[in-house]
């Protein structure tokens, strides 16, 4: 019966046996071929763990690649559409990689570990293109996605926790800089980074520390009213924080069957990501050339009235439809209706009145309801904290 | 009195659902079949007590599901049950699985190459891609880009925009996967020779072409582009053997009215006054019907069927340089139980699969040199199912039923016709492959029935055993299938028509030839359609 | 103020044709090759002591003639031979002889005579309607402007004149292979073959393979331009390389031979000049590469210098080649069976049958030496004696089916290569091996490394349908300006491709102009 047994279908993090223990509902996901909890005791709670306490996600599903190499930097530069050398050691990066027409591939953090050492994380694999990119450098890419795991450790009492741990002075750590410690004899890195938009960490060890990391966070942080968190709650986070999520706002360009299906950063609303006095970045002729000709889409974020969450619904101007909605949520920090949408151009600039056909159902009833909706310049949930150093105690 | 509106000459798919087409439309149609049994190579035969063979076609995923649909052959007894998975076993004692679940899938391949496993996503929205352009033209009559009729230019038009809205780039990459090699289209995404051995079968299966032969990439295409329940590239059995779909379309067509006579053997269409009249058999019966429409391939329909005077010269020249080429054989055999492969538990869900055992593109290729020198390769390549694993009505409880489709075997052997001899010789080539991996399998072998290009030209009248009727290249696909300017599935005789697998959109098992032939033949009779439009596909 | 206006890169036939349009246009052109002398593969190069050879392309019979008229190449010293026909030879001498359209011995039929004159006119109409295309910049089909609709339209009313039946055989045959269309039309197995051979000289295919009726059609098509017949070069091909020379010096262009470039040079986001291997830099407001695609991006740009799609591109672009040539040193003028001396001058080819060629292509698949080859012989001594000494002779000869890196390794390779092919030839010519005073073997590794062509492939890639045309050489630089800002392509790997045509460079040069670049 051994091989049948392997075939399981999805695979556990090296955290699972932790993880597993604690989730209450028994409620589990897919991601990137791992099973990996969507709530563990209650969704809401959960997120103002995030907002309110300290929040702990598992991370480790995460493509993580080692760039290493004489060219290391260079190779970065041609990647990424933003100017790699503005990030210094010990500081991370947030980036988005096109194809040569322009259209983003994927976004991800890179985290520059050395002069020329660096690691991209990122939420899609990119082993393919990440080696096709090697061609004409001298650079070396290591998949480390098994050998490095990580914890999200968000939210107000998340320093004080990691200090407990160990992590001393984190407080004087500055937002995407990274500092390294030991943890029971191995190497633990911690980076203030995160996707919630709250002051918070990531903290990457090798497999073997997992359980005990875990173990020892959470009894530390027991009086700090740590908690898991699943993907749902982070999902709210992250809508409220203003973050993208590939496959959900936009289409990896690779991926992408269908003609037209792509978005470039422009119309992401990525354009502060893209540096145009670099002389070489993959899709910057493509780039130029959008910038000239104008975009087909706008990424717009959307304060819509009423509590209902705008999830997949069309977006009208009059009574043309002009837009669709990617992610939506109610926002129970900001108490707002938020949702972000592809606009077509021209519609969806800063302040333009648009509205949410929005489809609900109670009890089995189905209501359509015509929200109207406004396109906000920022994310609706802004915490002090995030940029704050040092860092808040609570 | 033997007299129809339409005749239709052969029960396979295609003229069984022509004729069903053409009943429902309320036309009088006998459907002629050479043979006592229906089917043509869409059959199931009791060749041994207690097992079933799919003794030629054997798995389904082209037909499709709007003809299934609208010829109700559920509720006339079909039923398509999927299939997932597959694998290719490796001269090395290990083995590539093709899971079916995108996640198993990405690790099976990342176990080969981590690389190959990332690069398999951009390979699969490429090749999706070029089915969403195909799709479309399968359920419809392919224009004639040489023609200036409105209709032709209008669906031209069409044609030409779905390319054109694909862009500059994307166009030539879809003029390069027209054109490219199987083998040199997978060495742009993979790595690994398994991986790339795997997928470049599909290039391959029916065809005279090697792996690094141009034109093999759409053969690919022709294995990707159809669907089970929606799931595009999915194949699946038909329960009870492929028998099962002619015996659903044969009750349908019966249903409305129509007549199926076996043991009637076509000798020659007939023709009066430039118009088609009828059909004699070789016993000398006559049916007479103003409409005849030919399921035979278009070598047998002109060269053997059709008095030579009735053409036009350049349709007999066409026809003689119609390509039809056997490059397969087939085993079916009966197995006392299930046997097992090296490195693969017998119980892993894989075995339900296509099973293969050519590791390298070169074996694939070397296969074809045999081919190419008129022999049957020595070191075949397999492709190899057991339904009974799925479908538990092919064999006793506990007993197996397996199919192998080889390729290549050639029409000839070194010019001349097979042998007995031969026929042993390619038997224990395929038999031999086999026992390499599965040390259990030889002694677990019942019966065998093998087929050369020989047994199936002779039973079937498959012209050398050619499973497309017809080479898939694109000299004769879409417009130019079987010949430019008789793509429209007119003969160019009056009230003669075609509706084989050697007519757009070509092999498979899809049935649509047969139903865009009852198309054109009711609009040629002013009467309403009764065939479907294809589903849209977005 | 940039040294020139345009740097060429390659003193080839068509950086040479490309050079003398840029500079009759009143522009400041330096061509830089590294070789000694111009012409690329229009190169004549001493074998062995006293003994000369077209070392490369041995034979003309494509050159555009609006070049050699626009460019006064016969009043810059260009002298053709006599017009040659093809000898077939056959093991019982009985040779079959194509002349034109003509065809005798070898006992081919009065059908097959018939048939092939069919064939002739067939392939001639296709080639007129190829010239179209052939003589402008390739057209893009989606983003079309002006100039592209235009040749869509010529291309169009073209096909329409063809006439119906052509057309349709046209939309069929192109696709397919050279096996089926011979099989198709003639009967004559021999008559077949020696068609076929034309097809499949150069690439790295066999009759079977689909692709090779385009690969013939190119050739005819380059037949119909050049009209010239196939000739030889006086004073060997490398006299071509001398008069397109001179033509671009007298002109105003300056060459720089023996000088390598080891880099093009890019500042921001264009290309602003080269760098040769002594370490000078040259700038220029463009530079024009008639290097092969894969030297041009991959080698001298550098992969580091593009965007990664396009460097993608580069690595999949094809240049794979199965064609030698051997040079051979004769004591005297060799006797072949079933020949008059006289016919010793025309091109003479060995060939087995389509089947045989089939046969002959397998080992090369797999890096194993074959023991079949054909040939394709010019002897190039009896017209120009000037090229050996006195009473003595040169063979060249074009042998197709060497594979690029056998497996054994080219040390034990190629004299292992050279006793078979020497053995080949005595079948027909018995005692050539006693006549040989030295020989030289170049097999398409060496092409590559004295002619700079990847692959050893002649055409600067393969000229498969996928690269070719609207294609050549990828999506992104087809209308022989690259994805590069001020680099442009002008050599055989831009469109319309291979063979001693010269059209790459006068189209790129017409485009150059057109577009305002300098």
């Amino acid at each position: 019966m051994s091989d049948v047994s392997r075939d399981t279908m999805l695979l556990t993090t090296p955290f699972h046996s932790r993880v597993e223990a604690m989730c209450d509902l028994n409620d589990w996901g897919n991601w990137m071929g791992y099973t990996t909890p969507n709530a563990y005791f209650d969704v809401e709670l959960e997120y103002f763990a995030i907002r309110s306490t300290t929040g702990v996600f598992d991370l480790s599903p995460m493509n993580k690649y080692r760039v290493t190499g004489p060219d290391a930097q260079r190779y970065l530069d041609r990647l990424i559409t933003r100017d790699v050398s503005k990030i210094g050691v010990n500081r991370v990066g947030y980036a988005i990689w096109c194809d040569d027409n322009g259209q983003v591939m994927d976004d991800g953090t890179i985290f520059r570990l050395g002069e020329q050492d660096y690691r991209i994380c990122s939420y899609q694999r990119a082993d393919d293109w990440l080696a096709w990119n090697t061609l004409g450098f001298d650079v070396t890419i290591e998949n480390e996605s098994a050998a490095v795991v990580g914890l999200a450790v968000q939210g107000p009492t998340s320093c004080t926790v990691l200090t407990l741990l160990g992590c001393t002075d984190l407080n004087q750590l500055k937002p995407f800089g990274i500092a390294h410690y030991t943890f029971e004899g191995r190497p633990m890195m911690v980076s203030r980074t995160g996707f919630t938009g709250d002051l918070g960490y990531e903290v990457w060890v090798p497999p073997e520390s997992a359980e005990a990391l875990w173990d020892q966070l959470f009894e530390l942080g027991r009086d700090y009213l740590i908690k898991p968190i699943g993907s749902h709650a982070l999902e709210l986070a992250r809508i409220e924080a203003g973050f993208l999520q590939a496959n959900v706002d936009f289409m990896p360009a690779e991926e992408v069957v269908r003609v037209g299906r792509t978005r470039s950063p422009f119309e992401l609303g990525l354009d502060w990501l893209v540096d145009f006095k670099k002389p070489l970045f993959n899709g910057r002729s493509a780039l130029l050339k959008e910038q000239e000709k104008g975009s087909r889409y706008r990424f717009a974020m959307l304060d819509v009235e009423g509590n209902k969450p705008a999830e997949h619904s069309f977006i009208l101007k009059g009574d043309k439809q002009v837009g669709t909605v990617t992610s939506a949520a109610w926002c129970p920090t900001a108490k707002a209706n938020i949702a972000y949408a592809q606009i077509e151009m021209p519609h969806g600039a800063v302040g333009d009145e648009l509205v949410a056909e929005i489809y609900y159902q109670r009890e089995l009833h189905w209501t359509r309801l015509l929200a109207p909706c406004k396109v906000i310049d920022a994310p609706i949930f802004k915490s002090p904290k995030r940029w704050q150093t040092p860092a808040p105690p609570h | 009195m033997n007299q129809y509106d339409a005749i239709v000459i052969g029960a396979g798919h295609n003229g069984l659902t022509n004729g069903a087409y053409l009943a429902k439309a309320g036309l009088k149609v006998a459907v002629l079949e050479r043979n006592p049994y229906i089917g043509g190579a869409t059959v199931s035969r009791e060749l041994h007590k207690g097992w079933w063979y799919s003794n030629c076609s054997y798995v389904s995923s082209l037909l499709r599901p709007e003809i299934t649909r609208d010829l109700e052959l559920p509720r006339h007894g079909l039923q398509v049950v999927s299939f997932g998975g597959g694998a290719t076993f490796m001269r090395n004692g290990d083995y590539f699985g093709n899971y079916s679940d995108h996640d198993r899938h990405y690790r099976e391949l990342a176990r080969h190459s981590k690389r190959d496993a990332n690069a398999y996503d951009r390979y699969a929205a490429d090749t999706s891609l070029q089915t969403k352009l195909i799709r479309p033209y399968l359920l419809r009559t392919p224009p004639d880009p040489t023609s200036i009729k409105p209709r032709d230019l209008r669906d031209l038009l069409e044609f030409a925009r779905s390319f054109m809205d694909l862009g500059e780039e994307k166009l030539l990459d879809t003029i390069k996967f027209w054109t490219a090699s199987v083998g040199d289209y997978l060495n742009e995404y993979f790595e690994t020779d398994v991986i790339k051995a795997h997928m470049a079968g599909s290039g391959i299966i029916g065809t005279a072409l090697g792996v690094y032969s141009p034109g093999t990439a759409y053969v690919l295409l022709h294995h990707y582009m159809g669907d089970v329940d929606g799931n595009v590239g999915a194949w699946g059995f038909a329960r009870g053997g492929m028998g099962a779909i002619a015996d659903a379309l044969s009750k349908a067509f019966q249903s409305y009215g129509g007549e199926i006579i076996c043991d009637a053997n076509v000798d020659e269409i007939i023709v009066k006054n430039g118009r088609a009249a009828g059909v004699a058999l070789k016993d000398g019966t006559e049916y007479r019907a103003p409409i005849v429409v030919s399921n035979l391939d278009p070598k047998r329909t002109f060269l053997d069927i059709t008095n030579p005077s009735d053409l036009p010269k350049d349709v007999l020249k066409k026809a003689r340089n119609f390509k039809i080429r056997g490059s397969s054989g087939k085993l079916n055999i009966a197995l006392d139980g299930l046997p097992v492969f090296n490195g693969l538990d017998p119980r892993n869900r894989l075995m339900a699969g296509d099973l293969h055992f050519s590791d390298s593109l070169e074996r694939q290729e070397r296969a074809y040199d045999d081919w190419k020198a008129g022999t049957w390769s020595k070191d075949p390549y397999l492709d190899m199912m057991i339904p009974s694993l799925t479908d538990p009505t092919m064999a006793p409880p506990g007993k197996h039923m397996m199919s192998v489709f080889v390729q290549y075997a050639p029409p000839k052997v070194e010019g001349r016709e097979w042998t007995d001899e031969d026929k042993d010789g390619f038997e224990k080539s395929v038999i031999d492959q086999i026992s390499n991996y599965s040390p259990n399998f030889r002694d677990l072998i019942l019966h065998c029935e093998t087929r050369t290009p020989r047994e199936i030209e002779a039973e079937v009248g498959l012209t050398e055993g050619n499973i497309f009727m017809g080479e898939l290249t694109f000299d004769q696909l879409l417009f130019n299938r079987p010949f430019p300017g008789y793509a429209q599935y007119r003969s160019p005789i009056k009230g003669m028509y075609m509706c084989s697998s050697g007519t757009h959109p070509g092999g498979g098992v899809m049935a649509a030839p047969g139903a865009n032939a009852a198309r054109e033949i009711l609009a040629d009779l002013k009467k309403p359609n009764t065939v479907p439009g294809g589903y849209a596909d977005d | 103020m940039t040294d020139y206006d345009a740097v060429i890169i390659g003193a080839g036939h068509n950086g040479l044709v490309c050079a003398g349009y840029l500079a009759k246009a009143g522009k400041r052109v330096l061509v830089v090759d590294g070789r000694s002398d111009p012409g690329g593969c229009a190169s004549t190069r001493e074998f062995s002591a006293g003994f000369q050879v077209s070392d490369c392309a041995q034979w003309l019979s494509q050159f555009d003639q609006s070049i050699v008229k626009e460019l006064d190449l016969k009043g810059n010293g260009l002298r053709l031979g006599q017009p040659k026909c093809t000898i077939s030879l056959q093991p019982d001498s009985d040779h079959l002889i194509v002349d034109g359209d003509t065809i005798s011995g070898a006992g081919v039929d009065s059908a097959d005579q018939a048939a092939y004159r069919d064939f002739k006119k067939m392939v001639a109409g296709f080639a007129k309607l190829m010239t179209t295309l052939y003589r402008t910049r390739p057209p893009k089909l989606v983003e079309q402007n002006w100039t592209d609709r235009l040749t869509l339209m010529k291309l169009g009313l073209g096909l329409k004149l063809l006439g119906r039946e052509r057309l349709r055989d046209l939309m069929r045959i192109v696709m397919i292979n050279i096996y089926d269309v011979m099989n198709e039309h003639f009967s004559h197995s021999a008559l077949k073959s020696t068609i076929a051979l034309d097809a499949v000289t150069g690439t790295n295919m066999g009759p079977r393979s689909p692709n090779t009726v385009y690969s013939y059609l190119h050739r005819a098509t380059g037949e119909h331009l050049g009209q010239s017949g196939t000739t030889q070069v006086m004073g060997g091909m490398g006299a071509l390389g001398q008069s397109l020379a001179g033509a671009a010096e007298k002109s105003g262009a300056t060459l720089k031979l023996s000088s390598r470039v080891s880099a093009i040079t890019k500042t921001d986001d264009r290309v602003t000049g080269i760098t040769l291997d002594s370490g000078e830099t040259v700038s220029a407001k463009i530079v024009v590469s008639s290097a092969d695609p894969t030297t041009t991006f991959r080698d001298l740009l550098g992969y580091d210098q593009m965007e990664t799609g396009m460097a993608k591109r580069v690595e999949h672009y094809r240049s794979r080649s199965g064609t030698a040539k051997l040079h051979l040193a004769l004591s005297a003028l060799p006797t072949f069976k079933g020949l008059e001396a006289t016919q010793l001058s025309q091109r003479l080819v060995i060939t087995p049958s389509m089947d045989g060629m089939e046969q002959a292509l397998n080992p090369m698949k797999y890096r194993e030496l074959s023991t079949l080859h054909t040939f394709d012989i010019s002897i190039p001594t009896i017209e120009d004696p000037a090229l050996a000494p006195a009473g003595q002779h040169v063979l060249s000869a074009i042998v197709h089916y060497v594979p690029y890196a056998p497996d054994i390794g080219w040390e034990t390779g190629k004299p292992q290569l050279l006793s078979q092919l020497i053995s080949e030839l005595e079948t027909y010519a018995p005692g050539i091996g006693k006549l040989v005073m030295a020989s030289e073997l170049v097999v398409p590794s060496d092409l590559e490394a004295s002619h700079g062509m990847t692959g050893g492939n002649w055409n600067h890639g393969e000229l498969s349908i996928d690269q070719a045309l609207m294609m050549r050489p990828f999506p992104g630089s087809t209308q022989y300006a690259t994805g590069v800002e001020g680099l442009y392509l002008c050599g055989a790997g831009a469109h319309p491709g291979g063979g001693l045509q010269g059209l790459p460079g006068r189209n790129a040069a017409k485009e150059i102009l057109k577009r305002g670049a300098l």
